[in-house]
């Protein structure tokens, strides 16, 4: 068990000029579950297979447990990693599969067995041992590479959107045992997935990343609450925050010719609307007697609430702003409705930074 | 108003319609007994009477055995049993080399490409692109001057390099359907680079191996032209001692059938036993 630490780590492809990660930097401590997410291409993957020793740093240092590991190779690192097709080896049994590692660690067949045992009654694995892999059903296969890395006992854990090549029914529920078996093993762990449910429910902390950037790294709750730029308010969420560029009324930032009620520091700070912009979520707006007009096009009813999609005029055109509503709205389609702000409201300056 | 109609019947695909499946499979078997027909005249060949074999074709005849007896007992500058044990031992040996040296070839090829590896591939298949004829000449001469005619190491030399291009080409291309993930897996598990090779990528690629390796015997066992060329005395193969069952004067048909069979079985042979691993490996086409 350690912590892990990327300082100014930047992976640049050859014959290429942009980073596919540039200058990362994160501290994650002992034990934490950390969530890398983000759209593809936006060098999650990279990042993390930086930090297994499958891709070369070419800036920068990575340090698991205090050691510098940047030159290491993956086998001198003492981790584990799950891979999305979780490249178990065909022609191993079960059990062969999950003793690999040790094998190759000359680890003593007995204490090999005992620990191959242990791991597969944690996963209720025992009675595949002496399967071979293409026996088992995806779920099988997914438990036996969580047991692969088990087995090891490592520092760390990587896992490479390990969850999604199993149906949506099973990756839920795959996900609160995942997150449960870590939290019992407190092994640090390193996630990768581009599905924000997953990262916001698996992730005590989650960094955000776009275009090889580091976006934002916080837990679940804060960058749903404070996300730090644009990218994270538009990224983050679901159904995603209404994001406008904003209009000017009286010098205040506004949507549809209604100035949105942000307190006089935020306003302050922000100085010039032009090129700003503002950000609401769905549950902080409300179908109101006043407010933005606008006419009901398509109503979502999840049953326990429902998100009305009303089209707005803003800044000369056409557009859709999401309201949640009451599982039973009384709302039609085609109805001319007014919008209300009804919560906090999030306001971006020029460059998309968040505004406080 | 029909609501309810019935689904139209599909079309049926070539070989569904009964008339057409039977026409295939007539087509198939004529085909079939077409590229057959010759082997099983050769075969019926070898166990008739040279004057039965040289008269108009029959295949009523009194079988005989006695070809066979002769062409292995005959001792001429080769006999059957020396040129079996050469060939023998040239195909082994120069199979054994080229694979050594293929799979690691492949390796580096499919699973680490180096710059430029396609030219590499390239460069390998284009020593092919010569006729051997046209270097035979160079070739005897280098033989010549390092005391080389007339011995079997010429010929394992000769066939691992004739084999070598085709089993890298072959090899790599097994090799680079093993997914990286596995390879990477491997690492991470701590595996040296030969037990990455030995434990997870050629049970991986076992048939492929089967495969490139039953490919390079057979082309070494019929090697005919360096044989006759660079060898052909005592240390020589089975095809020049095939050849050396025409004669002169007489009839020789028979008996030249006997040993063409003799010099196919081995072939045959190899064939059956590869081809039940490939098959098993096939069939489990799971990499997944």
């Amino acid at each position: 068990m350690a912590e892990v630490q990327y300082k100014d780590a930047s992976r640049i492809y050859p014959g290429t000029d942009e980073p596919a990660v540039n200058k990362l930097n994160i501290d994650i401590p002992d034990g934490e579950l950390l969530v890398l997410v983000g759209p593809s291409g936006s060098g999650k993957s990279t990042a993390l297979r930086m930090l297994a020793g499958l891709e070369t740093v070419n800036q920068g240092a990575v340090y698991i447990g205090g050691t510098d590991v940047t030159l290491k190779p993956p086998q001198d690192r003492d981790i584990a990693m799950v891979f999305q097709n979780y490249a178990l080896y065909p022609s191993m049994t079960v059990g062969e599969n999950m003793g690999f590692a040790l094998k190759q660690a000359k680890v003593p067949k007995d204490e090999r067995a005992k620990r191959v045992q242990e791991a597969a009654r944690i996963l209720d694995l025992e009675e595949y041992l002496d399967r071979k892999p293409k026996n088992l059903s995806g779920g099988q296969r997914q438990r036996v590479a969580m047991g692969r890395a088990i087995v090891r006992q490592p520092q760390v854990f990587l896992m490479d959107e390990p969850l999604s090549n199993l149906d949506a029914k099973l990756r839920v529920q795959t996900r609160t045992e995942l997150s449960d078996l870590q939290a019992r093993l407190g092994v640090t762990t390193v996630y990768v997935t581009h599905d924000q449910v997953e990262a916001m429910t698996m992730g005590d902390r989650v960094a955000v990343l776009n275009f090889g950037v580091l976006q934002q790294v916080d837990a679940p709750k804060t960058l749903y609450s404070k996300p730090a730029n644009k990218f994270v308010a538009g990224f983050i969420g679901s159904p995603a925050m209404n994001l406008f560029d904003a209009e000017s009324i009286d010098g205040r930032p506004a949507i549809g010719g209604v100035a949105a009620p942000i307190s006089d520091s935020v306003a302050g700070q922000l100085g010039r609307v032009d090129g700003a912009a503002i950000g609401v979520r769905p549950e902080h707006l409300k179908l109101a007697s006043s407010g933005i007009q606008g006419e009901v096009t398509v109503i979502e009813e999840l049953g326990s609430e429902s998100f009305v999609h009303v089209a707005i005029q803003h800044m000369g055109e056409r557009t859709t702003i999401v309201v949640r509503d009451e599982g039973e709205t009384e709302t039609t389609r085609g109805q001319n409705v007014h919008v209300d702000f009804d919560g906090p409201i999030h306001v971006f300056d020029a460059d998309g930074e968040r505004v406080d | 108003m029909a609501l309810f109609t019935r689904a139209p019947k599909p079309e049926p695909i070539l070989g569904q319609n009964r008339a057409v499946a039977f026409f295939l499979a007539v087509l198939t078997w004529i085909i079939g007994l077409l590229f057959f027909f010759p082997l099983f005249w050769l075969v019926l060949n070898g166990f008739k009477e040279e004057a039965v074999a040289s008269s108009s074709p029959t295949l009523i005849f009194d079988p005989t055995l006695d070809r066979f007896r002769e062409v292995t007992e005959t001792t001429n500058l080769l006999t059957f049993a020396e040129a079996f044990w050469n060939s023998f031992w040239i195909v082994l040996i120069s199979t054994f080399i080229v694979m050594t040296l293929a799979i690691p070839a492949a390796y580096s090829l499919a699973i680490r490409p180096m710059r430029k590896w396609r030219d590499v591939l390239f460069f390998f298949i284009s020593t092919k692109f010569l006729p051997i004829v046209g270097i035979i000449m160079p070739v005897w001469i280098i033989a010549r001057d390092l005391n080389l005619l007339g011995t079997r190491t010429v010929l394992v030399i000769l066939y691992t390099a004739m084999n070598l291009p085709l089993a890298v080409w072959m090899l790599r291309s097994f090799f680079a359907e093993v997914p990286k993930e596995l390879v990477e897996a491997s690492q991470i598990d701590g595996c040296s680079l030969l037990g990455q090779i030995r434990q997870v990528i050629l049970p991986i690629v076992a048939p492929g191996l089967a495969a490139t390796a039953l490919l390079c015997v057979i082309f070494a066992w019929n090697e005919f032209f360096f044989a006759l060329q660079l060898n052909n005395v005592g240390a020589s193969t089975i095809p020049v001692w095939v050849n050396s069952q025409q004669k002169f004067q007489g009839q020789f048909l028979a008996g030249l059938s006997a040993a063409s069979v003799l010099a196919t079985l081995p072939v045959v042979l190899a064939g059956w036993v590869a081809q039940k691993r490939m098959i098993r490996g096939l069939a489990l086409g799971a990499i997944k």
